[in-house]
């Protein structure tokens, strides 16, 4: 049997799966903050914990995410784009578009039978097409991100937020609000505008089924339904929590594979190496 | 004496100037907008007669003109202009040579051409985007825990500003605190944040045409520090007037004398283009 581990550190939360063989055995999650080296380093604590082994018992680490570069102890590094695609190959195989929507960054990307990245197009420079869009309307309205998923869930219909920017919408919200809107169907709104920031980034990687949908905010079933009435097609979302550790588990399984193929060469434990054709950066 | 009144809602705040038949402000008034505009446009403008010692019943205001994004909810309003009017006829009453005016306010920025006699020939605006605004100062403000009116003073403390590469003003609060993290002096980030806002108004005032007098209005132009990178970018200084957060109010209550005016001229004209 072989531990592998895979560290995704995101904008927002920050990922960690831990892989006996094909098994995931443990996994932890917590906000990223000011100082990813360090929520990279608690995570893993808290993932080794989940499983109850100790450190010394991992074979391999392998880190993702916009703060891989701050995590000190993984011996590859490899994009958030490789480690999603491997993530969801192995719950998906006929994976060939993925959605990744999460707090900081959405990123649609196309990949083929070999699990290469084809094309991608990514949004982190702007808040209004990525989960925080949400995150600020809820809060616009009191309600913390938690809260998200449950509010939107009982709106009967959507209305209307302008996408444009995060930080205009809030005179929108209260506008809504002073005018008795329900805060859910804002919330409801926000979604829809979020879907179609979204699903616009993936036409421009062009979608070809099928369809596999990945990151935290696609916990929400809205933003799920929503898509859904958007894509035509089948479209696949991993089980419950799991859609947000997707990137974490194809950084574990490819961390899996690098041992095994260290150890075809003998050369096993070697430190950092290189992962040639697998878009280590 | 007849007094005319200008109200200037704006996305923050909202504010009142009341000018006497000399054009000379009599009174003003700042408040918060907040969520209820027509209750911030009244407060503002009952604590602007205040100030001025105005009796609305004995002396009168006799024409009032609302302006700012929420200039349809001044109720008690007997006209409105846009706000790009406003501060463009205000900055040319304060400084005569304006012929650019550089708006900036809580959640949007303004360069604005105008003609010697206050019209306006061109303007462009953030219309999509809250970087460049003073929003993205008030992003700053809120991760480092300072006050709004401390940001220019403590930015001008340093004289190596860090580079800020985030754009989105809500993505902000974490590439400031990350850097501070780091170890970056608060002075350093502070001024880096400040040069992003004026590089960002710079880009705007570029698509209008630069063309002297400056005059730099608005309620952001009351921060020492976005004066002096403007100041420093440009290569000139700009005009500034201690009441710059009111311009668009005083334009507003020019206009509104400009009403009063006409309306005793002998032909009388039914409507005074604005």
């Amino acid at each position: 049997m072989t531990i592998t581990a895979g560290i995704d550190v995101g904008g927002a939360y920050t990922k960690v799966v831990l892989l006996d063989d094909e098994q995931i055995i443990g996994r932890a999650i917590l906000r990223t903050g000011y100082k990813p080296g360090m929520a990279a380093e608690q995570c893993l604590a808290s993932a080794l914990a989940d499983a109850g082994i100790g450190r010394d018992r991992v074979d391999y680490m392998v880190a993702t995410g916009f703060g891989r570069f701050q995590v000190a102890f993984s011996q590859l590094n490899v994009t958030e784009l490789t480690a999603a695609a491997w993530g969801t190959h192995a719950l998906f195989p006929q994976t060939k578009t993925i959605l990744d929507v999460g707090g900081h960054a959405v990123k649609a990307s196309r990949i083929d039978e070999s699990r290469q990245v084809k094309s991608f197009r990514l949004n982190e420079k702007c808040a209004a097409g990525t989960g925080a869009f949400l995150e600020k309307t809820a809060r616009y309205m009191g309600f913390g991100a938690d809260q998200i998923g449950a509010l939107a869930a009982t709106s009967s219909i959507a209305v209307p937020i302008s996408g444009v920017c995060t930080v205009f919408a809030e005179a929108e919200v209260i506008n809504h609000l002073s005018q008795g809107i329900a805060a859910a169907d804002i919330m409801n709104g926000a979604i829809v505008s979020l879907v179609g920031k979204s699903v616009q980034l993936m036409k421009r990687v062009k979608i070809e089924p099928e369809v596999t949908l990945i990151g935290g905010i696609m916990r929400f079933p809205t933003m799920v339904s929503a898509i859904r009435e958007t894509v035509p097609g089948d479209i696949n979302v991993p089980e419950g929590d799991l859609v947000q550790f997707v990137a974490a588990l194809g950084a574990g399984i490819l961390a899996q594979h690098q041992v095994h193929r260290l150890a075809e060469q003998g050369a096993a434990g070697a430190g950092r190496a290189d992962l040639v054709g697998a878009g280590a950066s | 004496m007849t007094y005319a009144a200008g109200v200037d809602v704006g996305s923050t705040q909202t504010k009142a100037v009341i000018i006497d038949e000399d054009l000379q402000i009599v009174g003003r008034a700042l408040v918060s907008t907040g969520s209820n505009v027509t209750v911030a446009a009244e407060t503002a403008y009952e604590m602007a007669l205040k100030q001025g010692n105005i009796h609305e019943e004995e002396e009168g205001v006799g024409f009032i003109v609302g302006t700012g994004y929420g200039r349809y909810k001044v109720t008690f309003g007997d006209a409105q202009t846009t706000e790009i009017s406003c501060h463009g006829r205000g900055a040319v009453h304060m400084f005569p040579g304006t012929r650019t005016v550089v708006d900036m306010g809580g959640q949007d920025t303004k360069a604005i051409k105008v003609s010697p006699t206050g019209e306006i020939l061109d303007f462009f605006m953030n219309d999509k985007c809250a970087a460049g605004t003073g929003r993205f100062l008030g992003a700053a403000a809120m991760a480092l825990d300072l006050p709004l009116d401390e940001l220019g003073p403590t930015a001008l403390l340093s004289s190596r500003p860090v580079k800020i590469t985030t754009t989105c003003t809500v993505f902000a609060d974490g590439e400031i605190l990350s850097l501070i993290g780091k170890g970056k002096k608060v002075e350093d980030v502070l001024l880096g944040v400040h040069h992003s806002v004026v590089s960002r108004s710079i880009g705007l005032l570029s698509r209008v045409g630069i063309e002297r007098e400056v005059t730099f209005t608005g309620g952001v132009a009351c921060n020492v520090g976005m004066v002096s990178v403007l100041n420093q970018e440009l290569g000139f200084e700009v005009n500034v007037s201690e009441d710059s957060h009111y311009m668009g109010a005083v334009g507003a209550a020019l206009f509104a004398m400009d009403r009063i005016v006409a309306g005793r001229s002998p032909a009388r004209r039914s409507e005074v283009r604005v």
